[in-house]
This record gives C-alpha cells, structure tokens and sequence, in this order.
C-alpha cells in the first residue's frame, strides 16, 4: 500500500508499505478515504517529539472503510463507514473507566504519562496512522463509530481530533454565563474552541496571534474580537487595556510547544529541542488570565520540561486544567451541534492535496503558506 | 475593573449574544457539557465486552517504560528499535524511568541517530532519500512563499532562515566528508 513515510526532520515521502494486519482479536484494518494534518503532526514533522522513528507513518485524525475485522469484533464488520478518535483506547482500564479515554493505559507501552495515539511516535504507543491507505484499528468496539448519513466526510474527519479538542479546550475553561474568554491560537483548535465558547455562554471571545488571515478567520467564523500580537509592544499590557485591567477570566491555550511571540524561547525549543515545548502562549495565558481565572491547555506539549512561569500561576491562584481529549466522549454532543448548524469544522479547510503530495503538504502547512489553516489528505483521489 | 467589587460591563447582553451568534448559550449548563465532571464511572459506555483485553502476541522484545508493570495487552508494531539507534533506545527504556530527563534526551538523540543511519541505508538502496523532493520546498513556488511570508507582519519569518540549515547542514557535511573519503582513496 502507500502511506506517507517520516524520513526525518523536515523530511517526509510517500512509499510502498506493507498493508497492515489484525495483531489483536479486537483489531480492525480500516482503508482511510481521508485524513488530515494537525499542527501537532508538525512537532513530529519537525523532529521534536522523542521516539519518532524514521520509517513511521503520522496520521491521527482518519476516517475509512472497514476492510477487515478481527474475530472477536461484533459492532463493526467490512464496508462500514467509520470514523476514528485519535485516541487508542481499550474501555476497560482504571481511566477508560472513568471517561478518561486519552489516558488509557492498556495500549502505550513506552510511556504511562500518555495514552495511545495513532501515528504519533512510540512516545504514544508506536502506532502507524492514518495518513496512508489502509491503517489497524485496534479496539475496533471500542474506539470507531459509523459515520451518519447526513454528515459530511470533512466535517467527519474534522471530529476525529480538531473539532473534539477544540470543544474540550472551552470545557475545560469552566466558562460561566458572561465570562471574558481568550484564545491564544487561531489554528483548527482555536478557531473551534472560540465558537465552543460561545456555545458555553462566554460574553466576550478574543483571539491572539500572528497570522492575518487566521485571524480573518476567527472573525468570521468564531465571530471573535482578533488581535495581532506582533502589533503591540507588549500583548500581555494591552491584554489588561482592553479588559479594564482586570484580565480575561479564561485562557485557552490552543497553540503548543512551537508557540512563537519570543525568539529565544521559541528558538531554544523547535530548533535546539532544549525544551518540551515554546512556552510563551501559556505563559501569556498566565499573564493575562485574571487572577483566580482558569487556563484551559489544549496546545501539545512533549515530555521534557519548559520554562513555565508557576510562580505567577500559584501567586494568582489560577486553575490550570489541560488533557489529551477524550474523542468520543464528546461525539455525542457535536453531533448534535454539527447537524443544528452550530458547528460547521469543514469550513476551517482550506487545502485538499493528495497523498502523493503529502512532502508538499507538511511544507505548505508548517510554512503557513497561501493562507493554510487546515490540509485533508485524499488517499485515493477520484 | 479590579480596582472595585463590580466587573466591567459587556458591550454585548446574552439576549443580544444569542441573536446575533448560532448557538450561543446552548452548552450553559454544565449538565450539557459531556466533559463535566470530568471523571464519570461507567465502564460498559465504551463497548468493551472485556475487563482486561486479551494479550497481543509479542513478536519481537517490545521495549517498554520501566514504570509499566508489564507490557500493555495492546502495543503499536511500527518501526522496531534496529541499528544503533535501536541500541540507543532500548538502553533509554531499560535504564530511566519518564520521570528522568536523560530518558527523554537519549531517545531525542536515538532520533538523530536513526536519521543518519537511515539516509546512510537508503543510498544502498533503489529508492535513495531526496532532500529536495522529501522537504516538499518546491511548494514555495507554486504556493507563493515570498507573498506568503512578507508585509503580512508574521513573527515566524524571524527565524524561519534557520530551518533550511537545520535540513541542509548534515547534507552539506556529508558531501564534503564522501568528498574527502574519496579524493583520499583515490589517491593512494
């Protein structure tokens, strides 16, 4: 089969690959009719998440055709249309349990801090994912759901990670009738955690970056009050200016450890891998979140440590909440909220390209070129 | 402001909100929010006729983190530690818990190596790897890298020069090495 192949820091191509097979009675072997690119991708892409292997296929965010199933799967069989959380997750373990499907612990060997994740180095699990022709499932009566007729293959797609993260970000914010809420990120995540906000009630919604035309975006799309930090002298004083000096009472950090905003942060981590993660956009979330506020953190981060201001975390007696998004958790609810109109995630994508191209598509992306904020890979382009 | 007991005034009433924005208000209630609280026991949601899965068969010694038990029942099959980055990785598993940053900066540098190793083995093979074709660069000319990038006030344009000597450097180092290796044999 053909699946995009990590080659190396900055450094991606398209190769000839076994077709995966069922290792586990509850597998199943999913042919992907469409994936994406997530920004998180990109910390692999550019060789900052320990453990990423040369000859691994990325891919967390699929959808597909079941193709075959092992022997002891009963709620799927071959030729269902399916949809994948980005999360492998086995049901049953202590955190399965409880809901918290993103730390499962009965599918990551290598680290018992994360969960499993499809193509996401063996950091989460050692899994080949989706942006390929075919992938494994496993846990196929577990983790996949039938795609419903009436909704869209992009706004599916877009559920299996940005959507359902984005959603959790501003539930995680605990946000309360009227609350000041501000995004840091206009990427997929922010942009659907600044509607999610509203969703919740939010009274005003800001959203931070660089980028222009994201910001265009977050104006039309999450009807959000944009600002341009490279504009300002300092973001975090004019953050207090237009909040009355009294700070947002949410921050959601939507953008990650390749944050940019600070040279030397941002070059002492995605370039010299001297720190886990570029920490400037939660530290601005903790700079200019009021004090007792919440910070929501929905950027990646990877396991090493970064220079995280704590200290004014704990002098303004913040809450920080944060966790990998337990996907199906949420479908339910989006559902709901994708076929009300509520939610539209397909509007956030601007690049089909062919997996073919996929060396294309990394580059384009993690250059933000011609205004790319969300690229679908097509496996097998009609 | 903080300054008195009152928050500042919104520009915009929730009525106003919820006629202007598709939706506005309707996760209010927390009870709506399938994330609060945020543990909920119920272990027969997920579809799971287990309570512990059957074990998938090891194929090959799976390397693991030291604070597992025992191997997970389920485990990801890509790419086995081979080579000396391989050496490298099992020692980083065998020797550190996660909570050890020497773990993390063993495997990070197991990635270099296996990138060496892996252009070094692509040359003997029919499919050699392309830095060109691999970056994906040429897209600069057919998705507008300069317009892009410049007058659109983008803080990344600040250091993204550094990128194509990250990718370029160990290409240029390898050259110049093969360079030498061979005017060397040569000319003996």
């Amino acid at each position: 089969m053909r699946a995009m192949v990590y080659r190396g820091p900055y450094r991606v191509r398209v190769e000839e690959k076994d077709r995966p097979v069922i290792e586990h009675p509850n597998d199943a072997i999913v042919r992907v009719t469409r994936a994406a690119i997530c920004g998180s991708d990109l910390h692999l892409y550019h060789g900052m998440m320990p453990d990423t292997r040369v000859g691994s296929t990325f891919g967390h965010e699929f959808i597909g055709v079941v193709d075959e199933v092992g022997s002891s799967v009963r709620n799927l069989k071959p030729g269902d249309r399916v949809m994948v959380p980005f999360n492998v997750f086995c049901g049953t373990c202590f955190f399965c349990a409880r809901g918290l499907y993103a730390n499962c612990h009965n599918v990551n060997p290598n680290a018992t801090a994360v969960g499993g994740i499809y193509g996401y180095s063996h950091t989460t699990g050692g899994y080949d994912g989706g942006q390929s022709e075919f992938v494994r499932v496993p846990f196929a009566d577990v983790g996949p759901s039938l795609i419903p007729d009436w909704m869209d293959e992009d706004d599916a797609v877009l559920l299996t990670d940005a959507t359902a993260t984005g959603y959790f970000g501003a539930q995680l914010g605990d946000i309360v009738e009227g609350d000041v809420v501000v995004v840091f990120g206009a990427g997929p995540v922010g942009l659907i955690a600044a509607k999610s906000a509203w969703l919740m009630g939010a009274g005003r919604v800001i959203v931070i970056d660089h980028l222009e035309y994201r910001l265009e975006k977050a104006r039309t799309f999450a009807h959000a009050e944009t600002y341009n930090f490279t504009e300002y002298d300092d973001i975090i004083v004019h953050m207090k200016k237009i909040t009355d000096h009294l700070g947002a009472d949410v921050a959601i950090d939507a953008v990650g450890a390749e944050a940019d905003g600070n040279f030397l942060q941002h070059v002492t981590t995605t370039k010299l891998k001297l720190q886990g993660g570029s920490p400037i956009a939660l530290n601005w979330a903790i700079d200019s979140v009021r004090k007792g506020g919440t910070i929501s953190v929905m950027g990646a981060y990877g396991p090493m440590f970064s220079a995280i201001k704590f200290g004014d975390a704990m002098n303004k007696g913040l809450t920080l909440r944060m966790n990998q998004c337990p996907v199906k958790r949420q479908w339910p609810r989006l559902f709901e909220h994708v076929k009300n109109g509520y939610l539209k995630p397909s509007d956030i994508v601007t690049h089909r390209i062919p997996l073919e191209h996929i060396a294309e598509g990394y580059h384009i992306f993690s250059a933000k070129l011609d205004n790319c904020i969300k690229p679908i890979i097509i496996p097998n382009p009609v | 402001m903080p300054y008195t007991p009152e928050k500042p005034k919104l520009a915009e009433s929730s009525d106003q909100l919820r006629a202007r924005i598709p939706g506005w208000g309707v996760d209010l209630d927390p009870k709506d929010r399938p994330s609060v609280p945020r543990e909920q026991f119920d272990p027969t949601f997920s579809g799971a006729h287990w309570e512990f899965p059957e074990r998938q068969p090891e194929k090959f010694p799976r390397e693991r983190s030291i604070e597992h038990k025992f191997l997970t029942p389920v485990f990801g099959t890509s790419c086995p530690p081979k080579g000396l980055s391989g050496v490298i990785r099992r020692y980083a598993y065998k020797e550190y818990s996660e909570g050890r940053a020497a773990h993390w900066l063993l495997l990070l540098a197991a990635d270099r190596v296996d990138t060496v190793e892996s252009t070094l083995r692509s040359f003997a093979s029919l499919h050699p790897d392309n830095p060109i074709t691999e970056t994906g660069v040429l897209s600069e000319f057919s998705h507008h890298g300069v317009a892009s990038r410049f007058g659109r006030k983008r803080a990344d344009v600040r250091h993204q020069w550094i990128d194509p000597i990250i990718v370029g450097a160990p290409w240029v180092l390898g050259g110049v090495l093969a360079y030498r290796l061979v005017k060397r044999v040569a000319g003996r």
